[in-house]
């Protein structure tokens, strides 16, 4: 047993916080998101330059061969930094899909940076059910509305749910030009779209029993969002101590008040808790035993959800009225973290399906 | 970053497994499963037969029989200690007095005492709190006074566990009532049988006589019993409570625990409940935490040049106390209307129970759990540790 980082993932590290601390200063984030798109493609270059687009890909697809761990990294750097940009979408569960599906020829060009993808799956009347699709394909034409579809807007290709004639929900890649869409900001100043296809023909069939790799990809997009809600709870759990060392009332510092010692004492353990189970989830994310996989993956949100409301609510509260302003930083995580807490269900969903599946321990 | 066991661990932990499966002795394991206290037969034969495989003491040195075993093989060995569920060794000799003795006593009282230790030969017990004196301890007021070759102690502790049991108590006690309060505190190991020692029993809210008050009058203690420098006292104290909270987690026992909440929960019917499931599930979650962040203490141990305890164990203390007290109201709850009726410890066997059997020591163990996040360091006294050594605060 070890939780060491290999000489490389080191460097990745290194790497990658290099980067975000070079050119994602807060003042730079909320320029990119104003910008028309929301998010940064100088940015987007420069994490393929570092190789973080083809992370999850062979080598011989384009990619450097990473594995869970890898992304975990990457993603506790987005999530102290409060990336915009589509790698969620794009890297890792278009990524997740389309290197499983045969779709080789797609992967260098996600790797290079030049293709956008979007997984256009949840439905306006799905909620957390991953296999609610109504959407409908017909003879190579996908006919139904997609909801929420995140990075949609920007996305080139889709890759989108739909259910055939025998009832399976297969997956299918289509041009995103040839659908309706409208873009959005997200709460958490990210994207989404609402997409409508009408008759959009497919271009390429990617799995016409498709439930298993989505569950496997949502799996692997649920650890990679636990990662990254880590790096936003450690960064907003900084924030707060450091205010509680400078912010002074009464004559004195307010962290020498032992009511709120304690206070930042519990969002340290909230938030060690959560990098616990963002570990546990990269671990078991390549589990080929679904159960156990979907199990495990679920305990991490649960944990994970829990953690982020703890420490955003808390985070808010111990910084006063400073923490109400939007030009202040730690709002802007409370608000990422609240949004990750709903992405694929949020944390008493995941308690539900994990109760059903028996619990952890027998 | 491989959070798996490496085959050589794997061995090891089937080693240890197969140990227990075949040497806990069939009645302290149905009392330990059962919840019902153990006496101090069960627990001192236990001891003998660790003691004969070599696994009585196996964190201290080799040359006083220690194992000289890995901190993951350390995890190891008590975490199937008590899932098996096996008798935890009575931290009183095994992880505080000995460790003090190895570090800061002489060769004489290394000899002496450390063997009978490790046997169970003396049982020890521990005089720190007093009545003024508990998250406080330096402000310990039990007076020992240099005549000759002799101190001559008068004081009272509170709070020691099975006192009534003991053999040997280790004591703070303040030899310089001048100095800094921290400064005046020497550790002075005191025969139980001494003229004027008395134990008084204190009922816990269980029902249990687990704890007692210890007082002394006039007791006469040979200076060769001083561990270490007079007036070094608390330095050594020090050393002895950063040593109790990295056990404290208990990730073991309350997986223990979860499983017989969840089977006896299967036979009452209650894991139909989904309302019930859940609360199982979140505990669960949390305990998975904890032992992933327990892992994580144990594996950074190897990196950790100094010996000082690692202020990261108090989360663990903080989340461990607050799961096996979770574990005891979820088994509360199974219990249903008879986790009701009072059956004093003291009673025989040979009385027909009160509804089923199991559910008679469940309200008493949750009563009695309340003290976990008490001591060792109140929860509270954690979480100040924590906002000095790691916030900063």
């Amino acid at each position: 047993m070890d939780f060491d980082l290999t000489e490389e993932q080191r460097l990745l590290k290194e790497s990658v916080e290099r980067l975000l601390a070079d050119r994602y200063a807060f003042e730079q984030r909320q320029a990119y998101q104003k910008s028309p798109e929301g998010w940064s493609r100088e940015l987007w270059r420069a994490y393929a330059e570092l190789g973080l687009l083809g992370l999850p890909f062979a080598e011989e697809e384009g990619g450097v061969g990473g594995g869970p761990v890898e992304t975990m990294i990457v993603m506790e750097a987005f999530g102290r930094a409060l990336a915009l940009e589509p790698y969620l979408s794009t890297v890792v569960l278009c990524g997740g899909i389309l290197r499983r599906t045969g779709q080789k020829e797609l992967l260098p060009r996600i790797a290079d940076g030049s293709l956008l993808l979007a997984f256009a799956h949840g439905e306006p009347r799905s909620r957390w059910r991953l296999d609610h699709v109504e959407t409908q394909v017909e003879n190579g034409r996908v006919t139904g509305e997609k909801a929420v579809v995140l990075h949609g807007d920007s996305a080139e290709k889709l890759v989108v749910s739909a259910r055939d004639g025998k009832g399976r929900i297969g997956l299918y890649l289509v041009d995103a030009g040839a659908t309706a869409r409208r873009g959005y900001p997200t709460q958490d100043g990210q994207r989404a779209a609402e997409i409508r296809l009408d008759g959009t023909p497919v271009e390429a069939v990617l799995a016409e029993d498709g439930m298993p790799l989505i569950e496997r990809v949502v799996d692997e997009a649920i650890a990679a969002l636990a990662a990254e809600a880590v790096g936003a709870m450690t960064a907003l759990q900084e924030l707060t101590v450091d205010y509680l060392k400078t912010r002074k009332q009464f004559g004195v510092p307010i962290g020498t008040f032992q009511a709120l010692q304690h206070r930042a004492v519990d969002m340290l353990v909230a938030t060690e808790q959560a990098r616990s189970m963002a570990m546990f989830a990269t671990m078991m994310a390549g589990e080929e035993d679904a159960a156990e996989r979907r199990k495990a993956i679920a305990a991490a949100k649960v944990q994970v959800g829990r953690s982020a409301r703890f420490v955003g609510q808390q985070a808010i509260q111990l910084h006063g009225g400073i923490g109400m302003t939007a030009e202040y930083k730690g709002g802007h995580y409370f608000k990422r973290l609240t949004m990750i807490d709903q992405m694929f269900g949020p944390a008493d969903h995941h308690l539900e399906r994990l109760a059903e599946a028996g619990g952890l321990f027998d | 970053m491989d959070l798996r066991f490496t085959p050589e661990e794997i061995a090891f932990r089937d080693e240890v497994r197969a140990f227990f499966r075949d040497n806990v002795p069939a009645k302290t394991r149905e009392k330990l499963i059962a919840g019902r206290p153990l006496d101090k037969d069960d627990i001192v034969t236990w001891q003998r037969i660790l003691n004969k495989r070599g696994w009585a003491v196996p964190n201290w040195p080799v040359e006083w029989g220690g194992q000289n075993w890995s901190p993951v093989q350390r995890y190891i060995f008590d975490e199937e200690m008590q899932l098996a569920p096996a008798p935890q060794p009575l931290p009183f000799g095994v992880s505080m007095v000995g460790p003090v003795i190895i570090a800061f006593g002489n060769e004489q009282q290394k000899k002496r005492f450390l063997p009978r230790i490790a046997n169970l030969d003396d049982w020890w017990c521990q005089g720190f709190s007093e009545p003024g004196a508990g998250s406080d301890l330096a402000s310990l007021k039990t007076r020992a006074e240099r005549k000759g070759d002799r101190y001559i102690v008068n004081g009272q502790k509170t709070w020691t566990t099975l006192a009534q049991y003991a053999d040997w108590i280790f004591c703070l006690c303040r030899t310089d009532p001048a100095a800094k309060k921290q400064e005046g505190i020497s550790f002075l190991l005191i025969d139980m049988k001494t003229p004027g020692i008395t134990v008084r029993p204190i009922v816990t809210i269980d029902g249990g006589r687990e704890v007692n008050e210890v007082f002394f009058d006039d007791v006469e203690v040979p200076v060769e019993n001083l561990v270490g420098e007079e007036n070094k006292g608390w330095t050594y104290a020090k050393f002895l409570l950063g040593n109790e909270r990295t056990g404290i987690a208990r990730v073991g026992l309350s997986k223990q625990r979860l499983r017989r909440v969840k089977a006896l929960a299967r036979e009452v019917g209650l894991m139909d409940d989904p309302r019930f499931r859940e609360k199982v599930a979140a505990v669960e979650v949390e305990l998975k935490a904890l032992e992933m962040t327990q892992l994580r203490v144990v594996a950074a141990e190897r990196h950790r040049k100094d010996k000082k305890p690692d202020p990261f164990s108090s989360i663990l203390k903080i989340k461990g106390s607050e799961i096996q007290q979770a574990t005891t109201e979820l088994a509360l709850e199974v219990a249903g209307p008879y986790a009701m009726p009072y059956v004093p410890p003291q009673e025989g066997r040979n009385e027909p129970p009160i509804g089923p059997e199991w559910a008679a020591p469940l309200a008493p163990t949750y009563f009695n759990w309340r003290k976990v996040s008490i001591y060792g360091g109140s929860n509270e006294i954690q979480r100040n540790i924590i906002a000095k050594a790691i916030l900063g605060l």
